[in-house]
């Protein structure tokens, strides 16, 4: 149960992001959700794509340094304390969240998270219990 | 003003044959006592005898850094060390230092060559004179410090750093002459004029400055900012440290002490000797040292000599200020920096690539080094701290290496221009 995130290295420098997702763009590679946060000279580029496996390929291939990790995805209800039940749950039990972003699916009206945490396992385990709906690569591609 | 007057102004002819007497001295001196030296004149079939002038030096085998630092450290001493009084080290291309021994009459030596010039430069019994250079393994600090105590001036070895105390001493004290390398002169300059004291305050009207290059332009404005005249002197731990060279009132040029050095001029491409007046490569071997002698130690210093007696009255050969360098070392904030010790480090790291490129900058007045290397490991992808972990570590380990800090700049692959032959990884722009 869990959704397969690329990260991307891109140094601050004007045009870098559109290279990179040009790069998607011309691979007919689907972007759903993305995340960048940044420091002075460089950034991290966090991407939720449909064939994520083509994606690092065709990155790579163009010298970049690119990686791809499972993370978590959950499906919070679009109310307010939708997401703040989510990180109560687990950080009752201790889990802490390196980081994490959202996005919405108009086709279902429902709100995705992304989360990363240090054991996917054990997190997956807290959430189900605590009756939180875990997503996977294929429902965030659901149309 | 003269500190040793009869030598400081001998003729060609006397020069040359006293120089003709320490050159057969040294070469019979280094052939019996160190192994490594017994061997080279032996291979070259030179004899102490054979010397005959002191044009036949170019007889002699060349001595490099390399062999130095295989020797390391005490190989090439000529002393053993409970003949030898103080040892000095400068960095070196692979973590291991140069490392130099002294014996009581080499110290001896060292501060009268200091001493002449000082005094060249105008430094007499009456000067106050505070000495900004680090002390340590480096030869300046010591250098200066007993060369200046041996014309009788007031020395405060106050070391570099601490630039705010520096100054107050320097108010307080009324320090009349600096040692320091030009940049450091110009940042306490800049600091001084922040600080609610008035330059009238401060009461500097000489500089000696050295250990680093110092354009026309960057002398004036230091002679500008502190109201002192500048001059510049030129040495090296291996032969010494400072005193080999330095520039009187004139200056116009820099003045050997040619008594316990024989300069010589090559092309650092072929090794020839080139002829009078030509600039290149700065050869010097040792005449009076005991503790590591050398034969025509190649400097790697770009320079020119004038044979032609000075307007001050002294007749020995002068030097140009040095012009540059023929290998790639690069001086920042007064230290020898190799880019091979710099590639030591990232080749040894793993998470970056071996491509890197080294860019030095004047931030203000001072020389700022940024190293850019790529990142190759994408399992630092996870998280931010990974790769700042990198960097610092990247930071400690040049720091360990070069002893100055630097800004690690990490880039994406394949964005450093790439090769073909000699890589050009040194980006400088100061000046």
């Amino acid at each position: 149960m869990a959704v397969k995130q690329i990260s991307v290295f891109v140094e601050n420098r004007a045009g870098r992001l559109a290279d990179i997702t040009g790069i998607l763009a011309d691979n007919k590679i689907d972007i759903r959700a993305l995340s960048i946060a940044d420091t002075t000279d460089y950034g991290i580029l966090r991407l939720i794509v449909d064939n994520p496996d083509n994606a690092v390929s065709k990155l790579k291939k163009a010298g970049l340094t690119v990686s791809a990790t499972e993370v978590l995805g959950v499906e919070v209800d679009d109310v307010p304390g939708g997401f703040a039940r989510v990180v109560s749950v687990l950080s009752d039990k201790g889990i802490s969240v390196e980081y994490a972003y959202a996005f919405i699916t108009p086709e279902l009206g429902s709100a995705y998270v992304i989360l990363r945490v240090e054991n996917n396992l054990t997190a997956e385990e807290v959430l189900s219990d605590a009756g939180i709906k875990l997503i996977e690569q294929n429902d965030i591609f659901k149309k | 003003m003269f500190f040793q007057k009869d030598i400081e102004t001998m003729s060609r002819k006397e020069m040359d044959a006293y120089q003709l007497e320490r050159l057969r001295w040294t070469v019979d001196y280094c052939y019996r006592n160190v192994p490594f030296y017994t061997k080279r004149l032996d291979e070259a079939g030179v004899t102490p005898e054979k010397i005959k002038s002191v044009e036949d030096i170019k007889h002699i085998p060349i001595t490099t850094k390399e062999d130095l630092r295989d020797n390391y450290p005490f190989g090439l001493f000529a002393q053993p060390l409970n003949k030898i009084e103080r040892i000095h080290a400068s960095s070196g291309t692979t973590g291991k230092p140069t490392v130099v021994g002294y014996t009581k009459a080499d110290i001896d030596h060292w501060a009268d060559c200091v001493a002449r010039i000082v005094t060249a430069a105008g430094a007499t019994s009456d000067d106050v004179v505070q000495i900004s250079f680090g002390y340590g393994m480096f030869t300046g600090a010591l250098g200066l410090h007993y060369g200046l105590e041996k014309i009788g001036a007031a020395v405060i070895p106050n070391s570099s750093g601490n630039t705010e105390k520096t100054l107050m001493y320097m108010r307080d004290f009324g320090t009349t002459a600096l040692v320091a390398t030009p940049s450091y002169a110009l940042y306490m300059c800049e600091t001084a004029k922040e600080q609610p004291f008035p330059m009238s305050d401060y009461n500097l009207k000489l500089g000696l400055f050295g250990s680093e290059g110092c354009t026309p332009e960057m002398r004036s404005e230091i002679e500008k900012g502190w109201g002192l005249f500048a001059t510049d002197n030129y040495g090296m731990s291996e032969l010494m440290g400072p005193g080999v060279s330095g520039e009187c009132r004139e200056r116009d040029g820099l003045h050997f002490n040619e008594d316990y050095f024989i300069p010589e001029i090559i092309n650092s491409e072929s090794c020839e000797r080139l002829s009078e007046g030509e600039t290149g490569e700065l050869l010097v071997t040792t005449l009076c040292k005991e503790g590591i002698p050398l034969l025509r130690y190649r400097t790697r210093d770009i320079t020119r000599l004038n044979y032609e007696p000075c307007r001050c009255g002294r007749t020995g050969v002068r030097m140009d200020k040095v012009k540059g360098r023929s290998d790639d070392m690069l001086k920042i904030r007064g230290v020898n920096v190799f880019p091979s010790q710099i590639e030591s480090v990232i080749v040894g790291n793993e998470q970056i690539g071996g491509n890197y490129q080294l860019v030095v900058r004047r931030e203000g007045f001072y020389d700022a080094l940024e190293v850019k290397v790529e990142l190759v490991d994408s399992s630092l992808l996870e998280s931010y701290g990974a790769i700042e972990k990198l960097n610092k570590q990247l930071q400690h380990d040049l720091y360990t290496i070069l002893g100055i800090r630097c800004k690690v700049s990490i880039l994406e692959p394949k964005t450093l221009e790439r090769f073909v032959g000699k890589a050009q990884r040194i980006v400088d722009l100061r000046d």
